[in-house]
This record gives C-alpha cells, sequence and structure tokens, in this order.
C-alpha cells in the first residue's frame, strides 16, 4: 500500500474540562490536593479517579487518506477538527491510538505564526518560513517569488508593524501557499485577506491538491471545502460520523446544523486569562428587517483591555455575511482583574434574508487575539409586512435584502427615446 | 500569478519517511537528531531574540553596558569602599565587574529561559518542532550581552594604567572564558529547563525566579571574595556551579587564584546532574505543553 499516505487508527484524545485546553493550576492548588487526598495526588494523573472532569474531545477515530487526496474534515465547533489536526501536525500527543503519516507533514494552524511586529518582512519571512519547516536555501531560492505572491515588494525592509493587516496577511499567506510538503495539513487560514487574495490563495492550493499532493483541510467555509476536497469526513462529538463524497456529506451536515436548538455554547475560555462567558442574541428569532439585541460578556482573571471586538455573523454555509464592530467609540474597554464586561448594543434593520446564521467573534484582549467560530445562532424569518415578502426561495436571494426606496418606473416609447 | 515550483520528481518520488504518531509513556530521552533537524529554527529564534532585545528601547543595546556597569559602581560604593570587603588584592570595582559579567550572563538566560516556553504559547500551540529549541534560544541569545560587557571590561582593564589607577595584567588564562561561559550557559539551562517546564503547569514560578535569582547571587561570590569561605567548605560550596564559573572569570581576566578544581569537579557534577534531569523532565512533559500552556 504505498499509495496511503495518512492511516489513522483509533485516536482518542481526552482533555480535563475546561475547554480543549487544561487550565493552569498554582501550585497551591496542587498543595491542597496533596493535602486533602495525599495519595491520589501523588499517584498522578494517569490514575486521576474524578473522572466527571474529564472529556474526550475524539474518541475512537479512524480514517484513511490515500496519497494525493484531498479530504475536507467538517463538524460543528466542538467536534474535534481542530483537536485531530493539532494530532496529526504533532503539536499534542492522542491519548490512545496510533497516526501513521507517509512523507513530510506541513501544517498551517494559523498563517503568520511567529511573525513578529518589530521585524522587517524580510526578517519575517525567514523566521516564519523556518517555523513551518523549511530549510533557509529553499527560503532563499523562493523568496523572491514569496514576496510578488504577497505583493510587498517595496515594504520588504519595512516593519511589519507598518503593514496594512492586508498586507501583513498577504505576506504570511505567501510564505505559508510556498511551503512545499507532501501532506498539507490547513485550518481555517483560508478566512484572510481581501476577496482577491483568497481567490488566489484558493487557486493555490487547488493547483496543489491537483499536483497530487495530500491536502488535509479543516474549514467552516462549506464552499470552500466543496471547491478543494472531493471527499469529506463529518466529525460529531469527537467520532466520524460520515465519510464521503463532499457532495453528499455537506448536505447532511447542513440539515443536520439547522435543525440544531440556538443556544450559547457555554462558557469558552480564551487564553490564560480571558473567558467568554456569554454571547447572545434577544431575540434569537426575528423577522427579517426586523432588530435584535446582542450582547457578549467577558470574563478576566487579570486586568486587561479589549481592543477589538465585533461580531462574525455566518450563514450556514460558513460564509461570512456580515460583521458588527463593537469596539467602544473612543478608548478600549479596560477590565480589571476579576471583573467581568458585558457589551450590548441593539442591531437596528436587520437586513438578512430569511434563514439560519451562526455566529462568531472577532476579540483582540489582552494577549489573545483571534477568530472564534460557531458561538451561538439566530434565526431570521420571513418579514410580517407584506410589502417586503420576495417572491423567490430564500434559497436564490443571497443574504442581504437591501432596503430601497418608492419604486420609480417611467415607460417611454421608442419614438420618444430617438426624439 | 506566482505559481509554486514543485519538482516533478516529488510526485512519482515515494514518501521519503514515515512518521508514527501514537501515546509516548513513561521517560524518553530527547531525541536529539530532530533537535539538529530543526537547527536553522533555533538559529532564526536565537537572531530574532537578539534583534528584538533592544527594539523600541531609547537606549539599545548600551543597557548591556549600563547594567553591570551600575551595579558595579553601587557594589564599589558599598561594599567595597564603606564595606571594606576584601578583593584578593585587586581593584574592587575590576573585581565586582569581573564576576558580574558570568553572573548577569546567567540571570538572564535563567530568567529568559524559564519564562520562554509560556512566553512562545502561541508558536507552541499552533507549530510542531522540538520544544527544547525554545529554552535553548533564548539562552544562547544572552552570549550578546556578554560580549558587549566584556568590551566594558576591555576597556576599563585598559584605562586602568592609562589613568595610574591599577595595572592588571591577563594571563594565558584569559582563553579558557570560553569553557566557563560554556559552564554558565549549561548551568542556567539545566536550570531553566526545569523551571520552564515546570512555569508551564505552575505559574508560580515567575514570582519566584526574582526571589531565586537573588538568594542565589548571594551564594555566590560576585560582592565578595570566595576566599572568605573557610576551605574546609570549599567542596559544599562547589554544590553551587556559579561559584566556580565567577572564580574562573576573575582568575581568567585578573590572575586571582585559580579555582579549586576539586570543587569544580564537584560543580561539574552538579550541572550534569541537574541538565540530565532537566532534559528528561522536559522531555516528559513536553506533551502535554500545547495542552497546558
Amino acid at each position: 500500500m504505498s499509495e496511503l499516505a495518512v492511516r489513522v487508527e483509533g485516536i482518542c484524545k481526552q482533555y480535563r474540562l475546561g475547554g480543549p485546553r487544561e487550565r493552569y493550576s498554582t501550585l497551591r492548588d496542587q498543595l491542597d490536593k496533596l493535602a486533602s487526598a495525599p495519595l491520589r495526588a501523588l499517584r498522578g494523573r494517569g490514575e486521576r479517579s474524578d473522572q466527571d472532569g474529564l472529556f474526550w474531545a475524539l474518541k475512537d477515530v479512524s480514517f484513511e487518506v490515500k496519497r494525493g487526496e484531498a479530504v475536507g474534515i467538517i463538524g460543528r465547533n466542538g467536534a474535534g477538527k481542530s483537536t485531530l489536526l493539532k494530532i496529526l501536525s504533532q503539536i499534542t500527543e492522542p491519548t490512545e491510538g496510533e497516526v501513521d503519516v507517509h512523507g513530510r507533514v506541513g501544517s498551517l494552524l494559523e498563517v503568520g505564526t511567529g511573525f513578529h511586529p518589530e521585524l522587517t518582512g524580510r526578517e519575517n519571512v525567514y523566521l516564519n518560513g523556518a517555523i513551518l519547516g523549511m530549510r533557509r536555501t529553499e527560503i532563499a531560492r523562493k523568496f523572491d517569488e514569496i514576496v510578488a505572491f504577497a505583493e510587498v515588494e517595496k515594504f520588504i525592509d519595512t516593519p511589519v508593524k507598518h503593514y496594512s493587516s492586508g498586507m501583513y496577511m498577504r505576506l504570511a499567506f505567501a510564505v505559508a501557499a510556498h511551503l512545499d510538503p507532501e501532506i498539507l495539513v490547513v485550518d481555517e487560514v483560508l478566512a484572510v485577506g481581501d476577496a482577491e487574495f483568497q481567490k488566489k490563495c484558493l487557486g493555490q492550493m487547488g493547483e496543489v491538491a491537483q499536483e497530487g499532493r495530500t491536502v488535509l483541510f479543516v474549514s467552516h467555509n462549506m464552499s470552500a471545502v466543496q471547491a478543494l476536497c472531493p471527499t469529506a469526513i463529518l466529525l460529531d462529538a469527537g467520532r466520524v460520523d460520515r465519510v464521503g463524497p463532499t457532495g453528499s456529506v455537506v448536505p447532511e451536515y447542513l440539515a443536520r446544523v439547522g435543525k440544531t436548538r440556538r443556544e450559547s455554547a457555554g462558557p469558552r475560555r480564551l487564553g490564560p486569562e480571558l473567558e467568554l462567558t456569554d454571547i447572545r442574541f434577544t431575540p434569537a428569532v426575528f423577522p427579517a428587517g426586523g432588530r435584535t439585541a446582542v450582547s457578549v460578556t467577558l470574563s478576566a482573571s487579570e486586568a486587561l483591555s479589549v481592543d477589538h471586538l465585533c461580531i462574525l455573523i455566518y450563514s450556514l454555509t460558513g460564509i461570512r455575511v456580515a460583521v458588527a464592530d463593537l469596539r467602544s467609540p473612543d478608548a478600549p474597554y479596560r477590565v480589571r482583574a476579576s471583573n467581568r464586561l458585558t457589551v450590548k448594543a441593539d442591531l437596528r434593520r436587520v437586513n438578512l434574508v430569511e434563514g439560519e446564521y451562526t455566529v462568531g467573534l472577532y476579540l483582540a484582549a489582552g494577549s489573545w487575539h483571534g477568530d472564534v467560530y460557531d458561538l451561538t445562532s439566530f434565526e431570521v424569518t420571513a418579514s410580517p409586512e407584506p410589502s417586503r415578502v420576495t417572491p423567490y426561495h430564500p434559497m436564490n436571494r443571497g443574504f442581504v435584502e437591501l432596503d430601497h426606496g418608492p419604486i420609480r418606473a417611467t415607460a417611454i416609447s421608442f419614438l420618444e427615446a430617438i426624439a | 500569478m506566482a505559481t509554486i515550483d514543485i519538482l516533478p520528481a516529488r510526485q512519482t518520488q515515494a514518501p521519503s519517511d514515515i512518521t508514527r504518531i501514537r501515546p509516548s509513556r513513561g521517560w524518553r530521552a530527547i531525541n536529539l537528531r530532530e533537535v539538529w533537524r530543526y537547527r536553522e529554527l533555533l538559529w532564526f529564534l536565537t537572531l530574532r531574540d537578539i534583534k528584538l532585545r533592544y527594539k523600541q528601547t531609547a537606549l539599545g543595546v548600551s543597557w548591556a553596558v549600563l547594567q553591570p556597569l551600575f551595579t558595579m559602581g553601587v557594589f564599589t560604593v558599598f561594599f567595597g569602599k564603606l564595606g571594606k570587603l576584601p578583593s584578593d588584592g585587586k581593584p574592587y570595582a575590576l573585581f565586582v565587574l569581573a564576576a558580574l559579567l558570568p553572573w548577569q550572563l546567567f540571570v538572564n538566560a535563567l530568567t529568559q529561559s524559564s519564562n520562554s516556553l509560556v512566553a512562545e504559547q502561541r508558536l507552541i500551540t499552533k507549530v510542531y518542532f522540538p520544544r527544547l529549541i525554545v529554552p535553548v534560544a533564548s539562552v544562547l541569545s544572552g552570549l550578546v550581552d556578554l560580549l558587549v560587557a566584556l568590551c566594558l571590561m576591555v576597556a576599563m582593564m585598559a584605562a586602568g594604567p592609562v589613568f595610574g589607577w591599577f595595572t592588571v595584567k591577563p594571563t594565558a588564562a584569559v582563553l579558557t572564558i570560553p569553557i566557563f561561559t560554556l559552564f554558565a550557559v549549561l548551568t542556567a539551562l539545566a536550570v531553566g529547563l526545569w523551571l520552564s517546564a515546570l512555569n508551564v503547569q505552575y505559574r508560580d514560578v515567575r514570582y519566584t525566579i526574582p526571589f531565586l535569582t537573588q538568594f542565589w547571587m548571594f551564594l555566590t561570590p560576585v560582592a565578595y571574595a570566595a576566599s572568605l569561605v573557610p576551605s574546609a567548605y570549599r567542596l559544599l560550596y562547589g554544590l553551587n556551579p556559579m561559584t566556580g564559573v565567577v572564580e574562573g572569570f576573575r582568575w581568567a581576566l585578573l590572575d586571582t587564584d585559580a579555582p579549586d578544581w576539586g570543587m569544580m569537579a564537584v560543580s561539574a557534577a552538579v550541572v550534569l546532574v541537574l541538565l540530565a534531569g532537566g532534559l528528561f523532565y522536559f522531555r516528559r512533559m513536553e506533551r502535554t505543553f500545547a495542552d497546558m500552556v
């Protein structure tokens, strides 16, 4: 079976509760534990008896990927997609099971990992390339191409802190796109850059897949998965739910997501000092063109400032449809140690076409920044105003119903037009 | 639009290697071949740390001179002039500076490496590479400061006779400086490996380090001469590897008495044990770094 690229067999991954990251403890906690149950604490983690604090992020996951195959991994948040990629990228170890990887793996769980704002574009390309596992000679050889791809030739010796966010992402992606592994593991990285650049990157990745490289691709963007990957694996609650042609797995997934109830995903830890305690839409069901209110609650264990806070609204197909910027108009929000911050805003005239939307968040607070997806969802129902109801099926109406003023129609005869 | 050049051979080539990923159990030796494979990353991370060290500081790299210079000044006034601590017959200022060179290298390397894994959590949770590279890079980047501070030492030694303050002639022993530097670096790394891995799980470590280094400085003959310690306790004193390093620097630069080689042997053994233990402990904890940091 020389054709096999990845063989995953019986992979399980166990985490302690409190999000996929184990919360670090202080020595005092440990000493407390030691005092209350000396034997148990000394025996160590393997034999911990409090099973209720543990959960399986992945449970008995097995599949095979052939060489040259492009496989999409889909599933709801918390289904174990990212954990799976982390295991395949050797960032974290499985608790049980084993994986055979035939060939050099390049993993892109994030673009621009290790980019430092104080370093120049050139320095960052070399550093980032080395972090992604490229050799110095290889980076030197591809350097001009990378810079041309990112279209930052003029600024390559400027510290990247002076770059626009678009330039920054382009450069970061350019390095990633020139990674040349036999097996490429990609997570959500297409959700960056302007539309033009996304298209370019999709093209580049499509090329990669066609040229016989094995690709494992995680995304919330169903159209990207459909465009890139003939095969898809649907994960659900840490198990492989379905493996099959993308064309049949994706609709099944969408149908399932549509049926789930709208509720907040519960507290989620974002970095060491920050927790997203709650995010909700009230009401969570409202008519097209109606109003709703969004509220976000963060808890901080240390004092920090919230520099970016932006609600991301996604269609079920994973396309970002709208955002609502909730930054404070003047200074960033400051949260004191062990305080909560709740930000509320009314969203007036939400002109979304009826359907189900999922909600994510872009956040930069304290040491944490990034996107989180699938936090909650809301449903837009058909507008009660008869004048607003369009006879076309919602599927054909895009995502936004544009408001328009009174319609003026003028009919002129040909003769008049000529005259 | 640019395209990736893919060597046509690659598609037909058999995959170069098979990696097996499975849960590891128990204690494992550090995989030095893997670390060697990532040596370029080690180089780039070290280079980055060096470049970033004094960026956005008004005084830049002069900090590497100012820190030992001011510490030397304070020590000379209080311990040398007012406290009248003996300095093996050498000018007290030089005597202290010769000790501060390896000492500050050690303290910086220890502090940086202990915090390194937590500082690089973004990297650790997103990319695979041998984690050992992170603390090693942060230790190595401190060597530049030592070089700069050495220039200060040389300048002072040259200025002494010119202004008629003192005359100190270095001997051939000056060639042993790299050895004592290596000794200091390995000591810092040995302790840094333990602390960085512990720091991932217990953030208490962060608060312990300033206390630890301060405490350690009093146990090291930085402000005073090692000859103050009765010779009967010499071997015991060797349990602190930095004693030998400081003594060595003084011997190499100022021609004081050579360090007690028996004591050095004890120190070497201590470093070796700490380092080996640190490597194993680090390796054992390594697999959980991404989940815990």
